[in-house]
């Protein structure tokens, strides 16, 4: 048990790569938590993914102890944060359990879009700010104009901003000290009833749900019978531990402590992150307010490419949505592809580590459709349905409106690219709220469609400002539109996997493009295909893929018969790579590919 | 029960001469550019070879000698007359037996073409590939179009039996240039022709420079298709129409050597790389040598022996080789053969035009011969 006087509590928050995770390693390496011979780069990205993409994907909490300048011994309960905005959700409810946030900001790049939205939340969070500048071994580096910056766009008091490397452990000690002088200690009753805050919660294979909590009030031991209060369960702990970053037990956990319990608890989807936990008898009757749920906003199709491995995908997805609450599915079938599942993300960077983890981990190969957002239907009856698939779209004589979700997009943008910003947001049927400038950056703030963002809205953005330009977003809200459910058709068939829902003014350009390049992506067969987008029974594209004319192997004698098998061979595996719509063969990559726009 | 193939369709020795004077940028054969052949021991391992096939299969009845390469015509005549004698003596050589042998028109080759005369070889079949030197030159030969077509004459002079291949859809060339190319060899009035369109392998030195997008003026698919076309007409109005995808002879002209591979028949392969197919003790199958003439070389000296695989053929892939190599055949398979084979798959084949309506053969109809792959495709895969 520490003294809450000698704690303290904060979040490492910063726009993606700006080296969060690295001022953790120095952080923890200074203060000799982890054995020199056990330290690695960004020790706390432990996941095979996050190792692989260098990001950060989930929260990740250590215990350090740092004997501080004025002779006292401090604990430090560090989160290291994801920068991706896909994942701002983990640092949302990390920071509600802390009390303060080192902002940390690239000094070559200097204030960017997910600096801001983090500041914000730190900010509605009451939180205590040390800005961090990083960076600074960088011969780009610029704390100047940095600082001027934070205080211009954000608002906050830079003059004490350290100035650090998080790479060669440039001005590390100062950044100990400003966290212990500069830092709230948090505040708490020893002797009132038991309040916890449940962080987060993660199943681990051999010790099962594990459960990442923040003492409020009270004192928590080893042995207690403890109730969640949103959800009534009651448990026993069986393991009580701080995470240093590995578990090392503790008898008890006091007020402004983190740590985490075990409860033979057998889902993660059994704890509510946001619950307070208190104990079973004598408890608090004043929980927390509790967080608001992560909720799934892209929706995509994943279906084995061999059909025969349907069983294996359910158990793949099973077992990833145990550890990822914001990860959803239910299965789907499709006339095109069979069976599968219709899954919700986070976003798109969710997607693709949830698809890249299920074709690695578990061996399938996916074949995915396009990503889709949730569209509210509102029947002439009155009834409302939420549409996740564009293939369930009811019959337009029975809908009254369709609404579908909107956006608050900031980008920050080098001058320069600009006007391919307010172009591509305008392509996109987006509203323009703000414009402003700071420095020679400017700040734009559009209300954007959604489904115009999930599919590749942020690769173009980084493809206009050549990477120059980052972006966050927020969800604002529903808001009618003319929107119509666009069907393509292969050989006079629709193919329910590539229809989507596009805006009524927008549909012949989007439909025109999708056809061009299915027109490609087809290979081409012994008669001619026509290919067409049609909106209701009306064709508003139409190509026409031209048939095989030539496909014969010039020689083939007595010693290429086996050479010709090994070619017969890969064929039968392409084949398996194809789903077949009639007599035409797609190829898999082209349910995703189609719908790339090249504008 | 109708005879296997393996019976009915003849039983040929292929014998292959992995080297060549330099190796031609679209070639992916097993040849090599060696500075010196001890050709002594070559001749007594090729000789090795056929005694130990012969054996095996106990002095089978012979329908055929193939010397293939590589370039077969820088052997001595007398290397290719003792492995002659050698088949003659170790199998049962028909009275019509088809000895053929690759050559390379150069004046150095021809000048042996009497030796092999003598040797027991009575079809040539040369490399001729074009008859444009600044094609000639693009495709790594040697020779000239001059020298092509003396060694045309001496080879008519000296031969009953006389092909010659031609490469087409090569790198800017145009519709019409190649109607008259082939004109001018339809001209030349030997019975057979094996007129191949021009194909990039992965590994040659085309092949690479494709892979880097430096090879230019490829045909495409289209253009491709039509000379395809062109070609079977003005060889059918010449009356040497195609047998096979890319031969053609005047009626009874046919290589009986390249029916037996196509009509699914046995042949043993010997010399470094070749395959064989046998049929043992009733059971199919394939062959392989050693592919490195030095290995190959050792193998034969040190263990008696240049095959290194032998595998059996389930009879499933047998199906898939019969289809495979039989329906290049104009005459396409008898029904009787391809036991197993999917009816569905035919019969919309047929309804789609592909399939001749035959009810005792498949036949590829013209419309699907330039298509044979995705043919294939459709019945195999
Ligand atoms: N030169 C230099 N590079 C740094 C410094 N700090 C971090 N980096 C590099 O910047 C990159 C990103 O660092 P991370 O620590 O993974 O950044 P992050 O903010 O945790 O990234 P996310 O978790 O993905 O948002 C890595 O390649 C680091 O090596 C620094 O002080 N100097
Ligand atoms: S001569 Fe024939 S075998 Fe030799 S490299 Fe040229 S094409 Fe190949
Ligand atoms: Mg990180």
């Amino acid at each position: 048990m520490t003294d809450p006087r000698r704690i303290r509590n904060f979040s490492i928050v910063a726009h993606i790569d700006h080296g969060k995770s690295t001022l953790a390693d120095r952080l923890i390496q200074l203060t000799g938590t982890v054995a020199a011979r056990d330290m690695k780069e960004q020790l706390l990205d432990a996941m095979d993914i996050e190792r692989e993409r260098g990001i950060t994907i989930k929260a990740n909490t250590v215990r350090i102890e740092y004997p501080a300048g004025d002779g006292e011994t401090y604990i430090l309960n560090l989160i290291d944060t994801p920068g991706h905005v896909d994942f701002a959700y983990e640092v949302s409810r990390s920071m509600q359990a802390v009390e303060g946030s080192l902002l940390v900001v690239d000094a070559t790049q200097g204030v960017e879009a997910q600096t801001l939205a983090n500041v914000y939340q730190a900010i509605d969070a009451d939180h205590e700010i040390v800005p961090v500048l990083n960076k600074i071994d960088l011969p780009a580096a610029d704390c100047d104009r940095v600082s001027e910056q934070i205080e211009d766009v954000i608002g906050i008091d830079a003059t004490d901003a350290v100035q650090i490397s998080a790479k060669t452990g440039l001005g590390i000690p100062d950044v100990l000290e400003a966290i212990v002088h500069r830092l709230p200690a948090p505040s708490g009753d020893r002797t009132a009833p038991l309040k916890a805050m449940l962080v987060d919660s993660w199943y681990d294979p051999y010790l099962g749900v594990v459960v990442l909590i923040r003492v409020i009030d009270g004192v928590i031991r080893k042995g207690d019978r403890i109730t969640m209060m949103q959800t009534g369960a009651k448990y026993g702990i069986d393991k009580l531990a701080v995470l240093r970053p590995e578990m090392r037990d503790i008898p008890e956990l006091g007020p402004g402590e983190i740590g985490i319990l075990t409860a033979s608890i057998k889902q993660v989807r059994d704890t509510r992150v946001g619950d307070t936990i208190t104990h079973e008898k004598g408890g608090t009757t004043d929980p927390l307010p509790g967080f608001k749920p992560s909720q799934p906003v892209v929706f995509c199709g994943l279906f084995p490419v061999d059909s025969a491995e349907f069983e294996d995908l359910r158990d793949a997805i099973e077992k990833l949505a145990l550890n990822d609450a914001s990860f959803t599915s239910e299965m789907e079938t499709s006339a095109a592809l069979g069976f599968g599942f219709r899954c919700g993300f986070l976003g798109l960077l969710h997607l693709e580590v949830i698809r890249d983890r299920i074709e690695r981990e578990y061996g399938i190969d996916l074949i995915t459709t396009a990503p889709s957002v949730i569209y509210h239907v509102y029947m002439r009856d009155g009834a409302k349905i939420d549409l996740h698939n564009p293939a369930d779209m009811p019959d337009l004589t029975h809908v009254d409106r369709l609404e579908e979700p909107r956006i608050k997009a900031t980008i920050l943008v080098p001058d320069e690219y600009l006007g391919d910003v307010l172009k591509l947001c305008q392509d996109r049927r987006g509203e323009q709220l703000d414009l402003t400038y700071a420095g020679s950056r400017a700040m734009v703030v559009y209300d954007l469609p959604l489904n115009e963002v999930v599919f590749d809205f942020y690769d173009r953005l980084k493809s206009v400002t050549k990477g120059y330009a980052s972006f966050d977003y927020q969800m604002t809200g529903y808001r009618a539109d003319n929107l119509v459910k666009m069907q393509v058709l292969v050989n006079e068939e629709p193919v329910d996997a590539l229809a989507m829902m596009v805006h009524r003014d927008r549909a012949e350009m989007r439909g025109r493009a999708m056809v061009e390049k299915l027109k490609d992506l087809i290979p081409r067969h012994m008669f001619k295909i026509p290919i067409q987008a049609a909106i209701g029974g009306k064709v508003i594209a139409r190509e026409t893929l031209a048939a095989l004319r030539k496909d014969v192997t010039a020689k083939c004698y007595g010693g290429d018969a086996t050479r010709k098998k090994k070619l017969l061979e890969k064929q039968k595996a392409g084949k398996k790579k194809m789903r077949q719509f009639g007599k035409v063969d797609i190829p898999q990559e082209a349910f995703i590919n189609a719908l790339k726009m090249d504008g | 029960m109708a005879a296997e193939p393996w019976q009915a369709a003849g039983f040929g020795l292929y014998v292959h001469w992995p080297f060549c004077q330099s190796k031609c940028p679209y070639c992916d054969f097993n040849s090599h550019v060696a500075a010196a052949v001890d050709e002594t021991a070559w001749r007594q391992a090729l000789v090795s070879e056929v005694y130990r096939v012969g054996a095996e299969l106990g002095r089978r009845p012979l329908t055929s000698i193939f010397f293939g390469g590589g370039t077969p015509s820088l052997m001595d005549a007398a290397t290719v007359g003792a492995i002659v004698d050698a088949a003659t003596e170790a199998f049962s050589p028909s009275n019509a037996l088809e000895t053929t042998l690759e050559a390379n028109p150069s004046s150095v080759e021809t000048g042996r073409f009497l030796g092999y005369r003598t040797a027991g070889v009575n079809r040539v079949s040369l490399g001729v590939q074009a008859l444009d030197d600044t094609a000639l030159r693009a495709l790594g030969r040697l020779h000239t179009a001059a020298e092509a077509r003396a060694a045309l004459d001496i080879a008519m002079a000296n031969f009953d039996r006389v092909s010659f291949d031609l490469i087409y859809a090569r790198q800017h060339q145009s519709l019409s240039a190649w109607e008259a190319e082939l004109a001018e060899a339809l001209a030349v009035g030997t019975d057979h022709l094996s007129l191949y369109q021009l194909t990039i392998e992965p590994g040659t030195a085309f092949g690479e420079r494709f892979a880097r997008g430096r090879l230019r003026g490829l045909a495409s698919d289209d253009l491709g298709a039509e000379m395809f076309e062109v070609t079977q007409a003005m060889t059918e109005a010449a009356g040497r129409p195609a047998y096979e995808t890319s031969n053609h002879a005047r009626s009874g002209a046919e290589c009986m050597h390249n029916l037996i591979y196509w009509r699914s028949g046995d042949y043993a392969g010997i010399g470094p790389g070749a395959h064989g197919r046998i049929t043992v003790g009733g059971q199919r199958v394939a062959t392989e040598a050693a592919r490195a003439p030095g290995a190959w070389l050792d193998a034969v000296r040190t263990r008696g022996s240049g095959e290194v695989l032998r595998e059996g053929i389930p009879a499933t892939e047998q199906l898939e080789e019969r289809l495979m190599m039989g329906l290049r055949l104009v005459e396409g398979i008898g029904l009787d053969q391809l036991e197993g084979l999917d009816q569905d798959r035919v019969s919309q084949l047929r309804a789609d035009g592909w399939i001749e309506p035959d009810k005792d053969r498949l036949r590829v109809t013209p419309a699907g011969r330039p298509l044979l792959n995705a043919v294939l495709r459709e019945l195999l895969t």
